[in-house]
């Protein structure tokens, strides 16, 4: 479906590739922060905790924090590389204009990005799950579609990302990124079910992305599969497509003048 | 011009009628008519801000043109803009060489960029390598590089789809003379080899030297068009006599400077004099009183005629 969307798109892809064949501790980096919330948090605040009810029943704080920081974990691997990766590209390498005097096209050049941003996210997820398995968190086999499921979560934020990232116009408009991603991690039913809100917050909440990645990972490790995972994906896929589409039209906009 | 369409012209690979790009209230590029004739070495003359550049991004359909035609191998390139990119090879004026990549993985994925196979770009990129003497630097970074050898770099790089066209936009500016020799010889090695090459530039001695056929741009139009050698007999007198005023030219009378050639142009610390014989003409000038800090002779060159076109120098 990607080859005929935007053919010369895996080229694109092939060149972060190239980058980061030299730079691969870089991305091991981000593997480790997870690492440090289960610790920290699922563990550390867990042991004080104990359980926490999910689904009717009392599970370990532990193992009901851990699939959302498996979402997270794909979330920051994307968002990173489609913001500010791909800022210092488009404002400072002049990569895109050598690109787009090729064939490869806007259109390409925004899905090989994707594809390269949701990479990172699928690694780091896949990590964050052997973790899971080595600690005895994961509670159903259905755990190990987790990976395929953050496919979800890593276009959403990715293609958000790199929509918002046309719109920077320096290294100083990155504060408000973290205005915006630190209460994203904090209240997206990430340390606490998300039935805790009162009234309205509570939808506000459920509109978060992250919410909603949350809601699909941990209902695949808990292996109760439900029909509001389907939502989720549906919520998912319509912020990527919107900020995808964004994302070309401003790169239109930005370096076809 | 004589531009007739016999039989046995080169066909146009280029072709552009009105060819206009407005940006807000301002033209880049105001109605040019032009055409680029396979196997060419052809040039866009013009100061900054003329709109060769932008001539250019149409050209290579990164730049959406507001209105008339223009073709390249008979297709739109707002609408066929990656197949002719694919023919085509672009050099940047400002640097775009990818700084997270070595000199030779720069040429390597922009063969990717061009859907070749890895096997075919592998041997393609170490060709291009030797033929530019860059092979020694193949594994090193871009940045240290001399700008000499990023320029090289990026001409070997447009390269590596073999394109049928290659367009450098001021390939030269920003070298130190000996680079920029070594550049245009290979340039010049490329046309032989049967390259159509378009090239902007806003030095004289390099439209003079290398173009076969150039147009003038000034304020986004063409103000003239032929070969270097056409220009000069066209708009521009055999010799040229320079006098230089320290002390500026605005009391010299009009009278006397037109007694002395065939035309003048005033600037301010100098006058310069089109004219058949510039020894004769420095004895005129001398003759009717003038008192000239220094003064020299030389034949017409192309900045003479664009003098004469837009009454500027290039470097105004």
């Amino acid at each position: 479906m990607i080859a005929s969307l935007a053919p010369r798109a895996f080229s694109v892809f092939e060149r972060n590739v190239f980058v980061y064949r030299r730079q691969w501790l870089i991305i091991v980096t981000g593997f480790f922060e997870p690492l440090f919330f289960l610790l920290g948090i699922g563990y550390g605040v867990g042991g004080v905790i104990g359980t926490i009810p999910y689904g009717g029943v009392e599970v370990p704080y532990a193992a009901f924090v851990a699939p959302a920081l498996l979402a997270s974990a794909a979330m920051n691997g994307a968002i990173f590389d489609s913001t500010f990766n791909i800022f210092y590209k488009l404002k400072y390498g002049k990569v895109y204009d050598a690109i787009l005097s090729t064939p490869v096209g806007v259109g390409d050049l925004a899905v090989g990005e994707l594809l390269w941003s949701n990479l990172r996210g699928v690694i780091y997820a896949t990590a964050f799950l052997v973790v899971m398995l080595a600690f005895g968190l994961v509670q159903s086999p259905l755990a190990l579609l987790a990976p395929l499921a953050v496919v979800f979560i890593g276009f959403s934020f990715g293609a958000a990302g790199f929509a918002i990232t046309t719109h920077m116009r320096s290294w100083k408009d990155f504060d408000f990124l973290f205005i915006v991603l630190t209460p994203l991690f904090l209240f997206s039913a990430t340390f606490y079910p998300v039935e805790i809100y009162p009234g309205a917050l509570r939808w506000i909440v459920e509109l978060s992305p992250l919410t909603r990645g949350t809601h699909l990972v941990r209902s695949l490790c808990f292996g109760d599969l439900n029909l509001f995972m389907l939502v989720d994906i549906a919520y998912l896929s319509a912020i990527s497509f919107i900020g995808y589409r964004h994302a070309v039209r401003r790169l239109g906009v930005l370096l076809l003048k | 011009m004589g531009m007739t369409n016999s039989a046995s012209e080169p066909t146009a690979l280029i072709r552009a009628q009105g060819l206009t790009k407005v940006f807000g209230a301002r033209s880049a590029v105001d109605g040019i008519d032009f055409e680029v004739r396979d196997g060419e070495f052809f040039g866009f003359l013009g100061p900054n801000g003329a709109g060769k550049t932008t001539t250019m991004r149409m050209i290579a359909g990164v730049s959406p043109r507001t209105s008339g035609t223009l073709e390249i191998f008979g297709q739109d390139p707002d609408l066929h803009g990656s197949e002719i990119r694919g023919q085509i090879g672009v050099v940047h004026q400002q640097e775009t060489l990818d700084m997270e990549l070595t000199v030779r993985e720069n040429l390597l994925i922009f063969g990717r960029f061009f859907g070749m196979e890895r096997a075919a770009i592998a041997t393609r990129a170490d060709e291009l390598l030797e033929l530019f003497q860059l092979s020694d630097r193949a594994k090193d970074q871009v940045e240290p590089l001399s700008g000499g050898m990023k320029r090289r770099l990026s001409i070997a790089r447009s390269l590596i789809a073999s394109p049928r066209i290659l367009m450098l936009d001021e390939p030269t500016t920003g070298l130190d003379p000996q680079a920029r020799h070594l550049l245009w010889d290979a340039l010049q090695r490329l046309k032989r080899g049967g390259t159509t090459i378009v090239l902007t530039t806003h030095y004289m001695d390099e439209a003079e030297q290398l173009c076969d056929r150039l147009v003038v741009m000034d304020q986004a139009k063409i103000v003239a068009e032929g070969s270097p050698r056409q220009l000069i007999v066209e708009h521009a007198s055999r010799e040229v006599l320079e006098l230089r005023f320290p002390n500026g030219t605005e009391s010299i009378d009009v009278k006397v400077l037109e007694g002395i050639g065939d035309r003048y142009e005033r600037l301010a610390e100098r006058v310069i004099i089109g004219c058949e014989n510039g020894e004769a003409a420095h004895a005129r000038a001398l003759e009717h009183g003038l008192d000239p800090e220094s003064w020299l002779v030389r034949r017409s060159s192309l900045e003479d005629v664009f003098l004469r076109l837009t009454g500027r120098t290039l470097d105004e």
